[in-house]
Order: C-alpha cells, then structure tokens, then sequence
C-alpha cells in the first residue's frame, strides 16, 4: 500500500464561502495543498476548521466556490464518490463491527475478494501498530487504540487525499505527543496528500509541511512552521503561533518610535498607521554592557521571576506601563545573579529579531 | 484500638444503615408487586388444579389437549399476534425513521401525534373503528364515492378489522423504542460510511438499521407480548370471527362459569409469553454480544 507522490492528488480550494444565517463559517477561502503535502489548519475554535474539512469530504455544500482534486472539479461530488479518507474526531467507529469489520468496511464496498481484502486488513493494522487485535470488538479499546483503528480504517482503500479533524484531541498529552510523530512517520510513508486539523499549535508546528492560520472563516496566513513564527504577517498569526507581548508603534516621520526606543530592523515594515512591535520573550535579551548598534534597547522595571527548571522567566514593565516577558537559559548558579523584582533592568531586541505588524484583524 | 481501624465500626454502621433506607424507600413497591401480582398468579395456579367436583385433577388441562378447538384459539393467538407485530414493524420502523431524520422540535410534535391516542380510552378507539369500518361506514361511503369498490365491503368483524384495531393501538409501543434507538445512532456513522465509499442506501442497510434493531427488537417483543393477552380490540372487531385465549378465558367464567378451565387457560398464556419473552432475551443477548446493543 505505498502510495507513491505522484499518485497522491493536489488540492484547490477557491473562492469556497459558507454561512449559517449571517455568520459566515468562511469567507472567500482559496487554499492550494500540493500533492503529497501535510497541511495542517489551525485556529481557534469557531474559525471554520470543520466547516473547510467537511467541504473537502463533501458533508458541507458550500454557497459557492470551486473545489478540485487534481483537474477534477468536485464541489457537487456526493461524499461516497470523492474516494477521500477521514478520521472523525470521534473516531466515529461502528459499535457493531469488530476491528477488523470496520477496517475491511471500505474493502467490503469495493467488493474486494475476501482473501485479499483480509490480507490488507491485516497490512493496514499493522502500519497502525495493532496486528492481531482484528477480532476484538470496539468498545474493548482504548482510546488510542480507537484512534489507531480510525486511521487503518482510513487509510486501508489507498484515498489520495486523507483529511483529520483534530484526531488526537481526545488522547492524554503523552499518547499525544507520540501519536504527533507516529502519524508523520506514516505520512512520509504512505504519501498521500493531507489535510489535518487541529487548535494545538504546537501539534501544528510539529507536524505539518505547511500551516494555514485559520480565524473567522479566513486563512490568515499559510506557510511553513518556520515561516509562521519568525514572519507572521499580521498581529492575529503572531498571537496566535508562540507567546508575545506587543508594543505600539508611532510613525514619526521616517522613524519608528515605540516607547521612547526609536526603532532599527532589518526586516519590512507593512504600510498603514496601526503598528505593533512583537517581542518574543525568548528572544529579547538582558543587557549587561552597552548595546551594540544593531540592537533596540528598552529600559524596564522588573516586577517579578520566575524559576521553571531549565529556564527562567522575567516579567518587567516598560516606561509607559506594559508588562513584558523575557524568557533565558538557566546556567548553574546563574539564578541567582538575576535581577530581583524592583530593580531597573536594560532589555535588548536585535534588529534582525524586529518584527513590525499591522493589526490586520482590525479591518476585518 | 490501632489506627487501621479508626471509624471501622461507625462507618459500617452507616453502611448498612444506607442500605436499610433504601429498602425502606423500595419497599411500597415490593409490597404492591406482592399483593397485586404473585399472591393471584398464585391463586390462578391453585385454582387451575381444581377439577368440577373441587377436588385436585387435572382435567382442565386434560380438556386443552384434547379438544381441537382450544389448539385453534392457541394458533389464532398466535397468529394474531404474529401479524400484527408484523405490521407494525413494516408501518412503525419507517415512520420512526422520518421521525428520527426530522429537526428535534418537529420531531417532538410528531411524538406527541403518535402518543395523542393515549389519551383516549382504549374501549373509545375501538369503537371509533367500528363506526368507520361498518358497513355504511365512512371508510365504505369514501372508497365508494371515489370509485375504489362499489358494494360496501366487509371490513370489520373479520381478522381484517381486527387487525385494523390492534395494528393501531399496538403502533406507539413499537415506534417509540424504535425512534428513542435511532435517536441515539451518531450520524458521524453515516458520514463515515458514506466517506468510505457506501451510497446512502448501503450506509442504511449496512450501519444505521443494524443499530437501530435493539430498539426494534424491543419494541416489537413488547407488541408482541401485549397482543398475545389482548381482549377488548378483538372481542368487539373481530365479531366473534376471531378468538383468541383472552376472549375463551372470559367465556369460560360468564358463560359457563368454568374457574378452573379459565385459570388452566390463564396459566398456559403466561407461560407460553414467558417463553417467548425468554427465547427473545437470549437472542438479544447474542445481539448485545455481537455489539448490536449499547
Ligand atoms: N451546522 C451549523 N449550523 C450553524 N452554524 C454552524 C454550523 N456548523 C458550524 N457553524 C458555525 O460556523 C462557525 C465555524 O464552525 P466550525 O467549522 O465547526 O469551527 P471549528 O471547527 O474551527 O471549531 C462557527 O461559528 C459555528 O458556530
Ligand atoms: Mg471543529
């Protein structure tokens, strides 16, 4: 069953708008997934993840909007000829069949002959880690066994294109944080092309290809995990993806001034008057000498320490009141010589770390 | 005292003073079931084993086997029973699933359109169809007019009539348990099905009537079950043209004032239902095993 990437399917979502009285589930989304690619949708719940996932499965039917598979347009497909795979968030599993039932479900349709379709039940459990549990009955698994049998269920007729919402939501962080990697591995070996949903960026991050930052029916932005924290392209991705504290930005002039820090980056900054500052806490610094020429330097007060193991984490407040943190390693003793709350401390940012936003979801 | 056993006793004490309540609570009920239910099973039992001259015999059940009418009631009875289960089924299971398709508040006014005959008397509903079915009753009058028969027809005071009644009356016990299990089906099942590839009609006869049958199952055993010990619907639509056990135990008190006979006949009933009522449970155990009940 290994699906090579040129017989997994690309996707082309267009224009693809959905609502429910006046809300609209989504809004003019457009989306290429290249074939192959595992492409994860993230956002907050309510953004229109599910809506997006059942348009591509064919549960929703959109306003308007195209939808193609390769070169065929599907968007007035019934779901049971898109020959597409889905894991169900809840598994959605048959309490009247045994595993091996509801894996060989798929085959039974396609009239596979008996002895081969057996013979692929067991080659599809066993991708899944679960050889030899055909006989058991559903509600005899555990929760990451079910979703496992999800999977094999899935993936057991070869779709082209396999779509997953949220499938680990239901598991304990550990199972979770395996199962991330597990079903990466079984991307990379099946091939097929992949659309998975999930709120979790961290999941998202480590999993996916590409990303699309999904929030109220819009895709905020697409890009590879990297892309999405170090140039998130509005203050809605930035938020969202990693912990940030912002600072707004006065245009004077040419300059960049927030605070009093007139401001260097080596970065673009976006046209238009309502501007941010992101800081990561992991990358903002404490300055011990003088700055150096391609730093921003903020002086702040520190309000608070935090010790957390391997790091540490230090609230401060800037001179016009916003709380800030700044996240650093923890060398052997070097808790110790931090600063203490109350004191003056010199943070520094450097310019290529500068990333300027405009409050995009403002004007949405 | 070792501090293993701190508050032992006390809290076996409440324990069993718990336990003490709750039989208290449960007690009217067991008291009632004692009283109404196994003290006259009892004397139904005695008095079938009192022969005509008051001694013990068993000619009551003797006269069962060997007169050939009494197999007659047993096998109408049965088949009564049989056939309108039956219908219910085939009227009852698809209204319960439109009703199960439809949006909750719709679908609740039609619950309430299916228990509405409920609150009328059973002995009114019946009648109520006797008038429509007579001879130039409306059903005829209407089929007339519209050119569907030309004499009046026998409807009623037939097995057709009877089966008209009970069909009727016994349709709410086999949709409601029906519609509660349909409820109860997550349709992601569907969507599932469907995503794997079945057409709609391959993902009903494949996944969502397989679990539906639990409560198909039940609703038509309870049908069942009831029709077997139906007296008033039959006796007054059936015209005398179908008898069944009930209506023979009643003949045997007010015509001839048979106790015993009635009794043995009573006595034969409830253990041929409780037969069926257990031969169905182990065959929905098997079900419940093969992960058809949940
Ligand atoms: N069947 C529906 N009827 C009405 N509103 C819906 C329906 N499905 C989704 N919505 C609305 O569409 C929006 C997007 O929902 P959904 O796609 O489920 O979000 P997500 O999966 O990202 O949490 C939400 O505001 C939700 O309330
Ligand atoms: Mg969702």
């Amino acid at each position: 069953m290994i699906i090579t990437k040129q017989d997994a399917l690309p996707i082309s979502v267009r224009d693809v708008t959905k609502t429910y009285g006046d809300v609209f589930a989504l809004d003019d989304v457009s989306l290429e997934v290249e074939s192959g690619e595992f492409l994860t949708l993230l956002g907050p719940s309510g953004s229109g993840k599910t809506t997006l996932l059942m348009v591509l499965a064919g549960f929703t039917r959109p306003d308007r909007g195209s939808l193609k598979f390769g070169n065929d347009e599907v968007i007035r497909k019934p779901p049971h000829l898109r020959d597409v795979g889905m894991v169900f968030q809840n598994y959605a599993l048959f309490p009247h069949m045994t595993v091996a039932g509801n894996v060989g479900y798929p085959l039974r349709l396609r009239r596979v002959p008996k002895a081969e379709a057996a013979e692929r039940v067991e080659r599809a459990l066993e991708t899944v880690q679960l050889s030899g549990y055909g006989e058991r009955r559903i509600d005899q698994l555990s929760g990451g066994q079910k979703q496992r049998v999800a999977l094999a269920r899935a993936i057991v007729f070869e779709p082209r294109i396999l779509l997953m919402d949220e499938p680990l939501s239901a598991l304990d962080k550990k199972l979770r944080d395996r199962m991330q990697i597990e079903l990466r591995h079984l991307h990379e070996k099946l091939g097929m092309t992949t659309v998975y949903v999930t709120h979790d960026q961290r999941e998202a991050l480590t999993m996916s290809d590409r990303i699309a930052v999904v929030n109220f029916g819009r895709i905020m932005q697409l890009a590879t995990p990297q892309q999405l924290y170090d140039q998130p392209e509005n203050k809605f991705v930035a938020d969202f993806i990693g912990d940030s504290t912002f600072l707004d930005v006065e245009r004077d002039g040419e300059k960049l001034v927030a605070g009093t820090t007139v401001l260097k980056t080596t970065r673009p900054v976006p046209e238009g008057n309502n501007l941010s500052l992101m800081m990561r806490p992991e990358r903002v610094r404490l300055l011990e000498n003088a700055a150096s020429e391609d730093v921003n330097e903020f002086t702040a007060t520190v309000s608070e320490v935090v010790y957390q193991g391997e790091s540490f984490l230090l609230y401060a407040a800037l001179e016009n009141g916003t709380e800030m943190a700044v996240r650093g390693a923890i060398r052997s003793g070097s808790f110790t010589s931090l600063p203490k709350p109350g004191e003056t401390v010199r943070l520094g940012l450097d310019s290529a770390d500068t990333v300027i936003l405009s409050d995009r979801e403002q004007q949405l | 005292m070792t501090t293993t056993d701190m508050n032992a006793a006390g809290l076996k004490r409440d324990e069993r003073l718990e336990r003490l309540k709750l039989f208290g609570l449960s007690s009217p009920a067991i008291l009632l079931v004692l009283v109404i239910l196994v003290i006259p099973v009892g004397w139904l039992f005695y008095v079938s084993f009192i022969g005509a001259d008051g001694s013990f015999s068993l000619e009551n059940y003797e006269r069962m086997i060997k007169r050939k009418s009494y197999g007659r009631i047993f096998l109408t009875t049965f088949e009564v029973s049989l056939l309108t289960t039956g219908l219910c089924i085939l009227i009852g299971y698809p209204l319960a699933y439109f009703m199960s398709q439809l949006p909750n508040r719709i679908a609740n006014l039609c619950l309430i359109t299916v228990l509405l005959p409920f609150w009328t008397s059973l002995l009114v509903r019946t009648y109520a169809w006797l008038v429509l079915l007579q001879k130039n009753g409306l059903v005829n009058k209407w089929a007339i007019s519209l050119g569907l028969w030309d004499e009046p027809i026998k409807i009623v005071h037939n097995l057709n009539g009877t089966l008209i009644g009970m069909v009727h009356i016994m349709l709410p016990f086999l949709v409601l348990p029906t519609y509660g299990a349909m409820k109860a089906i997550d349709r992601d099942y569907l969507k599932a099905a469907a995503n794997m590839g079945a057409s709609p009609a391959r993902a009903f006869w494949t996944v969502f009537f397989p679990l539906s049958t639990p409560g198909l199952f039940a609703g038509a055993l309870m049908v069942f079950v009831l029709c077997l010990g139906f007296f008033v619907t039959p006796a007054v639509l059936g015209g005398g043209k179908v008898i069944m056990v009930s209506m023979k135990i009643v003949s045997n008190i007010e015509l001839f004032v048979n106790w015993g006979a009635a009794s043995a006949l009573g006595v034969v009933l409830l253990i041929l239902t409780v037969a069926v009522l257990w031969l169905a449970s182990r065959f929905l155990k098997l079900e419940q095993m093969t992960g058809g009940g949940h």
